[in-house]
């Protein structure tokens, strides 16, 4: 076999490995250097995948060749690759951030640990993408959270180790409910295999230790994707991670949550009559709608830039959850393309607020008076991003928009369209509130004058920004991908 | 892509403004090659329109596809009659008011003058994506773009009232455009399949009475830039920007891509004809009657407005409803009416904008009661003005007259008896509430406590640059083929 053939492997392995030794190489620049080169491997491995199931559908790889399903599958189809790219395109944004990001945020002998924690946590987030056996799922689950527990707790704010304390106890639970909803579904399908399982799935159906499954995993996975009212743990991890940190969990920790969600509930459950008969939509939409206006409404009262955009991703979510609880493929495409989209901006705005706490000291309103006279171009780049938050066209976020309201026009919810786009003028509220601090304020009069700020730092941040006004404009990669995944994923329910 | 002349034309008339605002930005620190910049941009934009007109005249719609945004729709240009008449109108004005400009931001030492005149170029983009639109998508990435790219111009000056007055703004148009016209879009992709603007029209009664009137209303009221009442708030609101934004967006630019955005919808989409054959002219009728109630009830608050900005800004309001009104009455002299008041109002209302602007440079005086005798001593702005206040009444020899002609006479053949009597009682309140106006500036002896504030007119530059548009609002009524064959060419096809 050449080695092409073991690139799924070699997705989830390269890194594996690449995180013990940076502990052994814990001088100098090297455990940055190597965690870069796992991180840029990573993506061209996803990457090379992405074309793989593009031209040859869905790859089906047997670790140590034991056929599924006995042994564990790793499975790459649409959606999986997809996933793929966002996140270890993320990291591979992320770490040559990170180098001068955390020189002024981590201690310097607590550097090596970072990277090691940072690389673990992009293993257990692609193995959690990649894997089709549901115990996998839950060991790369806890693998990515535990480092991040670590990642949280390394920023240099007295109450990070609060913020991390407070995710771990929910992200426990969490895990908790996921392994419990797995352990119940083995008991009654006798597999792990998630394809397998989603065969098996349709005899015992009804039954009740299926229902408490569902349940379970609902519950458990709505945690880690923070739907509300499950959010409580996210604004303060993001507020207190390191930049990087908060950066890379925006852009990647919940989508992929929310990827198991897809995952579970397509795959697993989608060939049961459970949908049809329990009122999961209507639950799941009601949710949403609540995240939507609740969150943002949050948002609009934070007066640190970091809380309000944690905020709004906790809105942002509602609308993800939103496209899927419609049951449409349109619907499922919007999902799955605000996944990517909402992750690209959202990383973009944790990369410049990182360049904000090292330009004025800090993230508050208060601190970023004049933000537009002080540094034009990084003032630019979130007002930029929030556009798209907000879903201007010519900005991604507009792309999301236009599939959710096609889809909630197509299945007849008039209703729900005037809810979306009154939502939507919350985030124009939120917004407005950086614009009008950062160009009608006067800069403070206690700041240094601005330092060039480090490139290493910039090129990510700036890559990110034009990445969130590349893909309002050309959506053939995006809208693509999601679209075929979205159809993939509904070829299970029929 | 084979570029052949008129399609590298468009191209050129998009990224001229562009490049020019990059240049611009570059020069900042020395203002006379800024300003010489702008003016050079202004004019090869200008160029670049004018070279498009003959193609034009003679038949040809020459087309330009970027690239799909997203299956089956198509960031696309085209060049039809109306999006060319507009697109003459903005870049010659732009022109004009480059000169304008430059005087009085000089003369009152406005700061940020180089951002200043970035996001004017940046509007002039915006205002040419507009224009030349293939399709509705692409026409609304470009509406977005003009709100976005013109906030800085209305908060200028960077104040409190500044602050309210952007929020206002930007809260009415981005809002608007969010909550209705995103889902109308979404809709008319829906039921019809397409976006692009067809002669004729799209929607071939897919969508009944009601609908059609509620898709209606989702484009008017999304299109707040063309002000109809109850979203016309942003336009006074935004009077508190310097006043050549006011000029040149608030009477030309923004507000005209307002009613220019509706008349293509009615003229492209829905399809003048189309409905009359389905039996769904109806579906037009509210808002004949609710376009005429803003003209009326804006004109009215125009005359008790002591403010001149204020008052002018009512009177756009009234204007730009005429547009709307006469769109939505579907009979083809009306339309052509509308597409020539787009031309009228825009070279009148910028006159009286300068005029306005030369008051408060020269004389610092922003209301009307304090222009008791202004006439004797800035006599060319008054008479520019004077000029402008009979266009907009509607009487000879101004262009005013000539396409509220056609308005009425569209009126009359459609048998709209209450259109015939809003415009009737309109030119009265028009009369009312700008003859006071000439009368202080001329007859009435300048107020005692003014003789020891000597001035005389405001900067040559500002001067020259609203005798220019008065004397365009004199030659459009003298030789108004140019328009008109423009407006017979999208409406008669």
């Amino acid at each position: 076999m050449s080695l092409s053939a073991h690139l799924p492997a070699l997705q989830v392995v390269l890194p594996l490995i690449a995180a013990p030794l940076t502990v052994l190489l814990r001088r100098g620049q090297l455990p940055y250097l190597l965690a870069l080169t796992a991180s840029w491997l990573a993506l061209a491995i996803s990457l090379q995948l992405w074309v793989q199931v593009d031209q040859g559908g869905t790859i089906s790889y047997a670790i140590g060749k034991w056929p599924p399903p006995w042994g564990i599958e790793y499975r790459v189809d649409r959606l999986t690759a997809f996933v793929l790219v966002l996140v270890s395109g993320m990291a591979a944004l992320a770490l040559p951030y990170s180098r001068d990001s955390i020189a002024h945020e981590i201690l310097h002998e607590q550097h090596y640990l970072f990277y090691t924690m940072f690389v673990l946590c992009l293993t257990g987030l692609l193995g959690i993408t990649i894997t089709g056996d549901a115990f996998n799922v839950f060991v790369f689950l806890e693998i990515s959270s535990l480092s991040t527990y670590v990642l949280i707790a390394l920023g240099k704010h007295r109450r990070s180790l609060l913020a991390a304390y407070q995710y771990l106890i929910l992200g426990t639970i969490g895990a908790t409910f996921i392994v419990i909803g797995i352990g119940l579904l083995y008991l009654m399908t006798g597999t792990l295999n998630i394809a397998d399982m989603g065969r098996r799935l349709a005899d015992v159906q009804g039954t009740r230790p299926v229902l408490a499954a569902l349940a379970f995993l609902t519950v458990g996975i709505s945690l880690k994707l923070a739907l509300f009212p499950l959010h409580q743990w996210l604004p303060n991890a993001y507020a207190y991670a390191p930049s990087v940190v908060a950066a890379f969990l925006a852009a990647t920790a919940t989508k992929v949550a929310v990827y198991v969600l897809l995952r579970f509930y397509f795959s697993v459950f989608g060939a049961t009559q459970i949908f049809t008969e329990l009122p999961m939509q209507e639950m799941m939409l009601l949710l949403a709608l609540s995240g939507m206006f609740v969150a943002s409404a949050i948002a609009i009262f934070q007066s640190d830039l970091k809380r309000l955009f944690a905020y709004s991703s906790v809105a942002q979510i509602g609308y993800i959850i939103l496209g899927l609880s419609l049951g449409s493929a349109t619907g499922l495409t919007a999902t799955i393309v605000h996944l990517f989209n909402h992750g690209v901006t959202k990383g973009a705005i944790f990369l410049l607020l990182g360049l904000v706490t090292l330009s004025v000291g800090g993230t508050s309103l208060a601190r970023v008076h004049g933000l537009g006279k002080r540094s034009p171009l990084l003032s630019l780049g979130l007002v930029i991003c929030g556009l798209s938050l907000i879903g201007v066209p010519g900005t991604a976020g507009f792309i999301s928009k236009w599939y959710l309201l096609l889809a909630a026009l197509q299945t007849g919810h008039w209703w729900l369209v005037a809810l979306i786009v009154m939502s939507s003028l919350l985030a124009v509220v939120y917004v407005w509130r950086f614009v009008e601090v950062s160009y009608f304020r006067e800069p403070r009069k206690d700041l240094a004058d601005p330092n060039p700020l480090p490139l290493g730092m910039v090129i990510p941040s700036a890559l990110l920004v034009i990445a969130t006004v590349y893909f309002g404009l050309d959506t053939s990669f995006t809208i693509g991908s999601a679209q075929q995944a979205a159809e993939l994923l509904l070829e299970g329910v029929r | 892509m084979s570029l052949s002349a008129p399609t590298s034309l468009i191209l050129a008339c998009l990224l001229v403004p562009v490049l020019g605002s990059i240049l611009i930005s570059l020069a900042g620190r020395r203002p006379n090659l800024r300003e010489g910049i702008t003016l050079a941009t202004a004019l090869l934009l200008l160029l670049g329109t004018i070279l498009l007109l003959p193609s034009i005249l003679a038949g040809a719609r020459p087309s330009l596809a970027l690239w799909s945004l997203l299956p089956g729709l198509e960031i696309a240009f085209q060049v039809e009659p109306l999006g060319m008449l507009f697109a003459l109108i903005a870049s010659s004005l732009w022109v004009v008011n480059s000169i304008y400009s430059i005087g009085y931001m000089r003369a009152n030492r406005e700061e940020n003058q180089t951002r200043f005149y970035v996001c004017f170029a940046l509007a002039l983009a915006a205002t040419m994506g507009i224009a030349f639109s293939a399709n509705l998508l692409t026409l609304f990435i470009f509406y977005e773009m003009l709100t976005l790219v013109t906030y800085p111009l209305v908060t200028h000056h960077g104040t409190q009232a500044a602050r309210d007055g952007g929020r206002t703004y930007v809260g009415i148009l981005l809002g608007t455009s969010i909550v209705f016209f995103t889902p109308a879009l979404i809709l008319i992709w829906l039921v019809a399949g397409t976006t692009d603007f067809v002669p004729g029209g799209i929607l071939h009664g897919q969508l009944g009475h009601a609908g059609m009137a509620g898709l209606l209303a989702l484009i008017v009221f999304g299109l707040a830039k063309a002000a109809l009442m109850p979203v016309h708030r942003w336009l006074p609101a935004a009077m508190v920007a310097p006043t050549p934004v006011s000029a040149l967006l608030h009477a030309v630019a923004v507000v005209k891509a307002g009613v220019f955005s509706v008349l293509k919808v009615v003229v492209y989409i829905f399809g003048a004809n189309n409905l009359a054959e389905a039996g769904l002219a109806g579906a037009a009728d509210w808002l004949v009657v609710l376009a005429g109630f803003s003209i009326v009830a804006a004109s009215v608050v125009a005359l008790f407005a002591d403010n001149l900005k204020r008052r002018l800004a009512y009177s756009t309001i009234s204007q730009l409803s005429y547009v709307t009104m006469s769109a939505a009455i579907l009979a083809p002299l009306s339309l052509i009416g509308a597409a020539l008041h787009i031309a009228a109002h825009a070279v009148a209302k910028i006159t009286l904008f300068f005029a306005a602007g030369a008051i408060y440079t020269a004389a610092h005086k922003t209301e009307v009661s304090q222009l008791d005798g202004i006439g004797r001593r800035m006599p060319w702005t008054m008479v520019a003005f004077s000029i402008g206040a009979i266009s907009m009444i509607g009487l000879p020899p101004a262009v005013g007259f000539i396409s509220k002609w056609y308005m009425l006479s569209g009126a009359m053949a459609a048998e709209h008896w209450l259109v015939v009597a809003v415009i009737a009682l309109s030119t009265l309140l028009n009369a009312g509430y700008f003859l006071p106006i000439v009368y202080r500036a001329f007859f009435l002896p300048p107020r005692a406590d003014e003789a020891d504030h000597p001035h005389g007119e405001a900067p040559v530059l500002m001067v020259v640059a609203l005798c220019l548009t008065a004397s365009a609002t004199l030659l459009l009524f003298l030789f108004p083929d140019l328009p008109l064959a423009l407006a017979r060419q999208a409406i008669i096809f």
